[in-house]
């Protein structure tokens, strides 16, 4: 069995003005293509074919860096796709909200943090709100295509929302302004699908 | 000591078709601009206020070394690209690609490999060792050889930003272009001052 490049939930222009088509466009059947087809080069003839995501991400320490960045690079994409919705924006809701609260103060102050991990994390990664196995939340960045399911990970846990800060996900639109790419982004943020993870 | 910005040997449009006007403008003047600036208000008021751009690369840490390093870094990689330039280096500098790589071709190759493959954001070099042995070495987001001993010779910046509005994911034809814009007579002039 080998991984496929996960179709989009909404076409490439359904994201505008907040992230445009083009960009969508090459992130998706580019970039993203880019890491599934290396992934599965990568794992073929390891102990790793064959096994689903979660397993290579919980053991790539004993594997390639080849392993790393595209398992990481096909993992990220497909949750960032998802963790968006033309419907998207506006607040969570319930007890989301609450956990958020209780551990950033507001959802203000929890914005103002993910956005501040998000535009000081030098070079490409990503930020992410991760839920640790205490079920308390944390935001945290990571560098180039690492993620919080890697078992050397930093801050370990489900990532519940995550945030794309490789230049390729903004340059077309925004170029060197990465702050403007953070404020759009939260209005497309599919916070149900950030709950269903938060519930998990 | 204020970090200035040298002013570019050529106009901003001198690089079409290969590096467009429009990048240069945000990546020169807005990148690197930005470094400049960030790294002139990180020294303020630190021992490092007073020391100049390699002493700081060598001592410090953190976001003072991330901006002094993308100052350096940038600040090479520009001043080594020209309107019509390419084509191949001339005398020790030839000599010497030849005896580390095997051919100029080879070099050629090596090199485009070792920008093609870096993982993210980042720097190839051509560096020259204690021996003035020559090698290529790739380095992580601001990361510079003069921290590992080793003495820079050229530098090609494979950031997204150095490329993206012209050839996308096609960082490989971006690497191309590059060759196409090198700066041969400033590269030999900094291999036989090593």
């Amino acid at each position: 069995m080998s991984f496929e490049l996960p179709k989009l939930p909404y076409a490439y222009d359904a994201l505008e003005p907040h992230i445009d088509a083009r960009t969508m466009e090459i992130h998706h059947s580019k970039h993203h293509a880019g890491y599934t087809n290396n992934l599965n080069a990568a794992l073929t003839g390891t102990d790793l074919e064959g096994k689903c995501i979660g397993e290579v991400l919980a053991s790539v320490s004993k594997h390639s860096a080849a392993v790393r960045n595209n398992g990481g690079g096909y993992y990220n994409h497909d949750l960032f796709w998802k963790l968006m919705s033309p419907n998207g924006g506006g607040k969570p809701t319930g007890i989301f909200l609450k956990a958020l609260e209780d551990n950033f103060g507001s959802f203000e102050q929890f914005k103002d943090e993910f956005s501040k991990a998000a535009a000081t994390r030098f070079g490409s990664g990503w930020a992410w709100l991760v839920k640790l196995s205490d079920g308390s939340l944390k935001i945290c960045s990571t560098p180039n295509q690492d993620n919080p399911l890697m078992d050397d990970a930093e801050v370990k846990g489900t990532p519940i929302l995550g945030l794309d800060v490789w230049e390729h996900a903004y340059y077309l639109k925004f170029q060197n302004r990465r702050p403007d790419y953070i404020s759009e982004f939260f209005e497309v943020v599919n916070w149900e699908e950030a709950f269903k993870r938060f519930q998990d | 000591m204020k970090h200035e910005l040298p002013k570019l040997p050529y106009a901003l449009d001198a690089l079409e078709p290969f590096i467009s006007e429009r990048t240069l403008e945000f990546h020169y003047g807005k990148h690197h601009q930005a470094y400049a600036n960030n790294l002139n208000n990180l020294i303020e008021g630190t021992s490092f206020e007073n020391a100049d751009l390699i002493d700081i690369i060598m001592k410090s840490d953190g976001g003072i070394f991330n901006n002094a390093a993308q100052v350096y870094n940038h600040t090479f990689y520009f001043m080594a690209l020209k309107p019509r330039g390419g084509g191949q280096p001339r005398g020790k500098l030839y000599d010497a690609l030849v005896y580390s790589f095997g051919s100029f071709d080879n070099f050629k190759t090596e090199f485009s490999k070792a920008g093609a493959t870096l993982f993210g954001s980042g720097w190839v070099w051509l560096v020259a060792d204690k021996k003035n042995k020559l090698r290529i070495i790739q380095t992580s987001n601001a990361g510079n050889p003069l921290c590992d001993d080793l003495v820079p010779i050229m530098t090609l910046d494979v950031w997204e930003h150095a490329y993206y509005l012209d050839t996308q994911n096609a960082r490989p034809k971006y690497i191309e272009n590059f060759w196409e814009l090198i700066n041969w007579e400033l590269i030999e002039t900094r291999f036989e001052n090593l």
